[in-house]
């Protein structure tokens, strides 16, 4: 029987000639990512050696990442201290894929992976973060984990004990409308598969939809599998992922793409038609809770949010600036943008995004992880809306249980700014 | 055989948002993020910050526990309680994450029970005293037997990282 990607990857990274569905494997990690809870990796890590009579050692300094994104700048004493006490250890280990606090290189860590060419096809990553699945975009298996388990990672260099999952096939076929985008596909497939419809599944993404489609969207497709319980997301490495090496992550070297076999065993095969899908919203309290934006249009915001992990690439701002250029943000609503890293805000300032957004009304704030969580500005008010692009509207994510938030794209986002009522983007004049 | 006292009943779908929010997740430390264990619900919050719940109670899910963000929090905040969880099912990083720090969680796929009620954790079955309805227990995947067993997943890879130290 021929194996999926995920079983190639994981064959590759274990020794083994072959694995199938079930198997229990420990593969090397390529790549460890950590953002500001490395603090608390640090710490199970330390604790890991206490009493064994061993020097605390990382077993490869170059494959461990840290990106500050989640608070920042600090918004409080307490992530400044646990920031400093990062950076300490960054320091002292010789840990060179780390990105601070900084406009030049700085950013998110599921945006700044990719641009510095740190995820390649084939690799195993783990992050202490659950959009890891992002990476799945580069052909990479890439997986959450918990900070206890980087402290493992960080110490033998292999996950240990990991089931390898089985894989949901998903075949997207046609092309999408125009004001219709990968967030709108991945919103409707984790309604149609539920929010646990995936659990401890791969979604392994194929499909003329998925070969037309850049990185950028291919991220935001991987980010959100997630959001249907799945371990990762993974489109197999093509020319396209080649290009986004090539021209915006500066790997010049020869990457190996991963394929599935033919006859490769999956769970399950799911089938979509891109051509009919019309904007998706995701409505409050879960992200499963999917419908057509014709449904929901309307529906009154209080506040905007464009950017995140999910939605805050250049392609994402240019279709929000386009929408937005010369047009005004309603005045009882509230438009924040904040870009997904340092270098994707540069070359929105330099393409005219920016302004463009900016005289719309919109605030543009720094690269950070911040409002989607609800730990660091764009609170909401008792009994308040938001329409986000980002990735989860559980109650109480953006900080305030008391308030609403729908999820959907950065086009109907933008057209939703103008009304300050949800609106299909496909509407006359704002396209 | 002794049954635990259901302290908080939810339904399915339950996030880490809710478990632990993330606005209190700069506390990280395992001894700190107790006091904010479901601290949206203030009612349950409050019980368990006057220390009301004793050790062994019992929060009983719907499906897929856990659901969302791998912060660590969620688990520590309830094994800082001495919570038992019984879930329909749960969120793989959840439920990886409570392997790893100890938190005692049981699947029962088809569990009932309502606040206040004592259930029994068995072997392979959890029985809800006041219904009497017995509920089947899924085993955890066999892979992670190990790390249980060695009591975490620090005592684990102490154990690991001592054995290839003793290869070298």
């Amino acid at each position: 029987m021929g194996m999926t990607v995920v079983e190639k990857i994981l064959a590759r990274a274990s020794g083994k000639r072959a694995v199938a569905a079930g198997d229990v494997v420990e593969p090397a990690v390529d790549l460890a990512m950590s953002h500001e809870n490395a603090a608390l990796v640090i710490n199970q890590f330390l604790e890991v050696f206490q009493g064994t009579g061993l020097e605390p050692r990382l077993w490869d300094p170059s494959r461990i990442a840290i990106i500050f994104d989640h608070r920042v700048p600090a918004e409080s004493p307490k992530t400044a201290t646990n920031q400093k006490k990062v950076r300490a250890f960054v320091a002292a280990n010789g840990i060179t894929k780390f990105h601070d606090i900084r406009g030049d290189r700085g950013g998110i860590c599921h945006q700044v992976l990719p641009e510095n060419g740190y995820v390649r096809p084939g690799q195993v990553v783990v992050g202490t973060d659950s959009h890891t699945t992002s990476h799945g975009a580069l052909g990479a298996f890439a997986f959450g984990i918990g900070a206890t388990e980087m402290a493992s990672v960080w110490a033998l260099g292999h996950a240990v004990n990991v089931e390898v999952p089985a894989t949901i096939k998903v075949t997207v076929s046609g092309a999408l409308a125009p004001q219709v985008f990968a967030k709108d596909l991945i919103l409707f497939l984790v309604g149609t598969l539920g929010a646990a419809g995936a659990s401890f599944r791969v979604l392994e993404f194929h499909g003329a939809a998925i070969q037309r489609m850049p990185t950028s969207g291919r991220l935001t497709l991987c980010n959100m599998s997630v959001e249907a319980g799945a371990t990762a997301g993974i489109v197999p490495a093509d020319a396209e992922t080649l290009r986004y090496l090539r021209e915006e992550a500066g790997v010049g070297n020869a990457v190996a793409p991963v394929q599935p076999d033919p006859d490769a065993a999956y769970a399950r095969t799911v089938e979509v038609d891109a051509s009919g899908l019309e904007p998706q919203v995701a409505c409050p309290h879960t992200v499963d809770n999917v419908r057509p934006v014709s449904k929901v249009a309307g529906t009154r915001v209080d506040q905007i949010v464009i950017g995140s992990c999910t939605n805050g690439r250049l392609d994402d701002l240019a279709v929000a600036a386009r929408i937005l250029k010369g047009k005004k943000v309603a005045p009882h609503t509230r438009m924040l943008v904040f870009p997904a890293s340092g270098r994707i805000y540069q070359q929105a300032l330099a393409a005219g995004y920016v302004a463009d957004l900016m005289r719309a009304g919109a605030v543009v704030m720094n690269a950070g992880c911040g409002p989607c969580l609800g730990v660091h500005e764009g609170a909401l008010g008792d009994g308040e809306v938001a329409l986000s692009t980002t990735n989860r509207n559980f109650k109480g994510r953006m900080g305030n249980p008391a308030s609403e938030v729908y999820l959907c794209s950065p086009a109907v986002a933008a057209a939703s700014a103008v009304g300050g009522v949800i609106t299909d983007p496909r509407e006359g004049g704002l396209q | 055989m002794t049954a635990a006292r259901v302290v908080l009943a939810v339904g399915d779908d339950v996030s880490t948002d809710v478990i632990y929010p993330g606005r209190y997740m700069a506390t990280v430390l395992p001894a700190e993020t107790p006091q904010y264990a479901f601290a949206d619900n203030a009612p349950f919050n409050a019980l368990l910050q006057a220390g009301k719940v004793s050790a062994g109670s019992m929060v009983v899910a719907g499906k897929n526990f856990g659901c969302g963000s791998s912060r660590e929090q969620a688990v520590s905040t309830l094994k800082g309680h001495e919570l038992v969880v019984v879930a329909r099912s749960y969120a793989r990083i959840f439920l990886q994450n409570a392997i790893n720090l100890g938190l005692k969680v049981v699947a029962a796929p088809e569990i009932e029970a309502s606040e206040g009620d004592e259930v029994e954790i068995g072997q392979d079955e959890v029985t809800n005293r006041r219904t009497g309805r017995r509920f089947r227990v899924e085993p955890l995947p066999a892979a992670r037997q190990a790390i249980i067993d060695a009591g975490g997943l620090i005592a684990y890879t102490r154990k690991r990282l001592l054995e290839s130290a003793g290869r070298r």
